[in-house]
């Protein structure tokens, strides 16, 4: 019985519920207002807010991801998210070769 | 002759049912679609690196500090991420076959799109009013690329959301319109993404 009802619970998953909109939306509000805190009133040195933002800002991505696109609920193999991964991938060597490039090895 | 008839001809045995054939057809597109977005992952990755690189690069002129307005901006976030949710809810009652529902939900999704996009040429305009150019340094040039390129594909999808409502009272929902309206989804929740990180790299790293 616990069985079958779990079972029908993850079917109804499958097109996302209310509640895991719910969940999402009120989490990203979350996530974005506190970012917004400590920027407006100077809470943090620097280099901690910079670390801090970016991370509630990868958190908000994770978040929007599971509660809004539904990444994990394609039948397997999910190429999507093979796809996403490779993406970043990319993603993250333009994003800190270009920096690192033009912040340590500029000529001149 | 015989050459063409026969791969035909052994596609009989393995025909599945036709339902089935559509809707793995449209799951297929979905997937597509997907494959679309990375790319944009990657579009936007190269304007991002382009502005990081060129964030200190005023050229002696107006600097992000001078020019940003938080108010507008912290309104706009809060307006595009709203919209997504409301995007959400659309599909959740055209799953439930609510086609009023669905409609209704889209068409609130697509005032809140636009009132983002008022509110983002008024901030263009503004700035353009003290000074601000694309062509005043380098900073900003990657700045108006980067912001304007989001503003483009969030009017973008205005248009096509529009028009998709059009198709679905004409239409109504079927696998067809299900399938576009899951896309379009997935487009307005990775706009808000992509904006989430405009916000945090673009103007809160600017007023820092």
């Amino acid at each position: 019985m616990a069985n079958h009802n779990s079972h029908a619970h993850d079917e109804h998953e499958s097109h996302g519920s209310l509640k895991s909109y719910v969940i999402g939306f009120v989490l990203s509000i979350v996530l974005t207002i506190l970012p917004i805190v400590v920027v407006m009133n100077d809470m943090m040195d620097k280099t901690p807010t910079i670390i801090f933002i970016l991370i509630m800002a990868v958190l908000q991505f994770v978040i929007q991801l599971f509660f809004f696109m539904h990444l994990r609920e394609d039948k397997k193999p999910r190429y999507n998210v093979m796809a996403l991964i490779f993406g970043l991938v990319i993603l993250v060597t333009i994003i800190a070769g270009s920096i690192w490039i033009m912040t340590y090895n500029a000529v001149g | 002759m015989a050459h063409t008839a026969a791969p035909h001809g052994g596609h009989g045995p393995n025909d599945h049912g036709h339902h089935d054939d559509h809707h793995d057809h449209e799951s297929i597109k979905v997937l597509g679609f997907w494959m679309f977005l990375i790319t944009d992952v990657i579009l936007f990755g190269t304007l991002f690196a382009t502005f990081s690189v060129l964030h200190n690069s005023t050229n002696g002129g107006p600097t992000p500090h001078e020019m940003f307005e938080m108010p507008g901006v912290i309104a706009e976030t809060f307006i595009l991420l709203t919209s997504s949710f409301t995007s959400g809810l659309a599909v959740l009652f055209m799953h439930k076959g609510n086609k009023k529902g669905l409609i209704g939900w889209l068409i609130v999704t697509a005032l809140l799109g636009a009132s983002f996009i008022f509110l983002e040429v008024s901030e263009f305009l503004k700035m353009v009013d003290e000074g601000v150019k694309i062509s005043t340094s380098g900073y900003w040039s990657s700045f108006f690329t980067l912001v304007g390129t989001h503003g483009l594909h969030v009017s973008v999808g205005l248009v096509w959301m529009i028009a998709l409502m059009i198709q679905i009272g004409k239409r109504g929902i079927n696998p067809v319109t299900k399938r576009k309206v899951t896309i379009i989804s997935l487009y307005w929740h990775f706009l808000d993404v992509v904006w989430i990180f405009v916000l945090t790299v673009v103007y809160l790293m600017g007023v820092m």
